[in-house]
């Protein structure tokens, strides 16, 4: 384990540069709605990741923002709606085999947030539970237990300075024990059916998060 | 298989209480003037199932608005923009049932394919198991999943032929081949209509036995 204790905790984006840095040349990814995105941002040139948009598309490229290179296309999106390119080599299919890919253990690496994970790689992303929130799962469901390996990026603690990795979710489940690693901005965790073991602190000692988190800490 | 004149030749004929499948992902693939037409036709109490519950005061939103749909079965109906269906369900107009995306488009897919029921890892665990019956398959648990069946689909496709095969243009592809198996009337609303034997064999995405109706529209 390393502590990194000459420094604060990680920004947004050097948390997606690291996320970024642990996936396998040349895997077959997709990456959450939402901070997840921006992992794509970071991936090296040559680093031969495929990216499969739950929409029907693996070979997903950048943004489109409209110019001579990477016209707006309302036919051409991300899961979050958003305009996209497509990379030479790209392939298109419709939503069920897009999802058969996912369930069927094709993808390599997920890429999601998180309201909460367990020690035992339990995920909650999906819904607050609040009485007047509207439920909406889209592709979460899926995408946690489809995957080979889920990889969760998140701040470790809420607004409300409760810890997010927890020794059971509160918030309705979206997978049971589906996910491997957590990424936070103070520190990397593995968790798993041997609970969570920490790989790395940044900004933070392996003492202080024993001592902030509910949840026994392997290193 | 016909190709008709207009769009309200194209939907003539569904009945109130129907279930209607509607294709697109956001309004990628949404096909806005054939839901006009479903409009001005007035069938109501209607069953929708779609990705979304209706973006902005468009297409699906514009039907939801009118009062014409008693349950929308969809994956993702919270969004920025969805506030005719947030509004309606606060409001306890409207139905929910909110199903897993891959479960959604597999559900239709087994509809489709003459499959009774069919096992999946989705959402295991979680508060959408609720009611499902469990099995155990090779150590791993699973739900049962019945089929999704419309009585009407609508989808967007990007060209026909007078066969009724049909092409489908980049991601807004996404729903429309399995919509297209999956209802008893399946509406395609084309950029273009071209002759029979147009389109390359190797081509087609949805051969034109799945397809009753196919109507020209320009956007």
């Amino acid at each position: 384990m390393n502590e990194h204790l000459d420094r604060g905790p990680r920004s947004k984006d050097e948390l997606a540069a690291d996320v970024a840095r642990d996936i396998p040349h040349g895997a077959f990814v997709n990456l959450g709605i939402g901070q997840p995105t921006t992992v794509a941002d970071h991936l090296p040139v040559g680093s031969g990741v495929v990216l499969h948009t739950e929409n029907g598309m693996l070979g997903m490229g950048p943004l489109a923002h409209g110019g001579p290179h990477d016209p707006i296309d309302p036919d051409l999106t991300n899961a979050g709606k958003v305009p996209v390119t497509a990379l030479p080599g790209a392939s298109y299919f419709h939503h069920a085999d897009s999802f058969a890919m996912m369930r069927g253990g094709h993808l390599d690496v997920c890429v999601l947030g998180a309201f909460q994970v367990s020690a035992t790689g339990d995920l909650a992303n999906w819904h607050t539970g609040e009485p007047d929130a509207i439920p909406a799962v889209g592709g979460a469901m899926d995408l946690a237990i489809g995957a080979k390996q889920v990889f969760v990026m998140m701040t470790l603690f809420a607004k409300d300075g409760s810890a997010k990795l927890v020794p059971g979710c509160t918030y309705p489940l979206t997978g049971v024990g589906c996910v491997d690693r957590v990424y936070t901005d103070v520190a990397t965790f593995e968790v798993g059916p041997q609970g969570a073991r920490v790989l790395e602190t940044f900004g933070t000692s392996y003492d202080d998060l024993l001592a902030r988190l509910d949840v026994p800490l392997g290193r | 298989m016909r190709v008709c004149a207009d769009t309200d030749e194209a939907v003539a004929g569904v009945e109130d209480g129907a279930t209607v499948l509607v294709g697109g992902f956001g309004m990628a693939g949404m096909p806005v003037p054939l839901i006009d037409a479903l409009i001005r036709h007035g069938a109501t109490d209607l069953t929708v199932v779609s990705n979304n519950a209706g973006n902005g005061d468009t297409g699906l939103a514009a039907l939801l608005a009118a009062g014409r749909v008693r349950t929308m079965i969809c994956s993702f109906p919270r969004q920025s923009d969805s506030w005719v269906f947030d509004r309606l369900y606060r409001e306890g107009r409207i139905e929910l049932e909110v199903v897993p995306q891959g479960n959604l488009a597999e559900r239709m897919r087994a509809a489709g394919a003459g499959i009774g029921a069919f096992f999946c890892p989705t959402g295991v665990g979680t508060p959408l198991a609720e009611g499902k019956e469990v099995r155990e398959i090779d150590g791993r648990t699973y739900l049962l999943e019945y089929p999704i069946k419309g009585d009407l689909a609508l989808i967007g496709a990007h060209r026909a032929d007078r066969a009724g095969n049909l092409v489908y243009r980049r991601t807004a592809r996404n729903f429309g081949p399995v919509m297209a198996t999956a209802a008893t009337t399946v509406v395609a609303q084309v950029s273009e209509v071209v002759e029979t034997g147009e389109i390359d064999p190797e081509v087609v995405v949805t051969p034109g036995i799945y397809v009753d109706r196919v109507v020209r529209v320009t956007t």
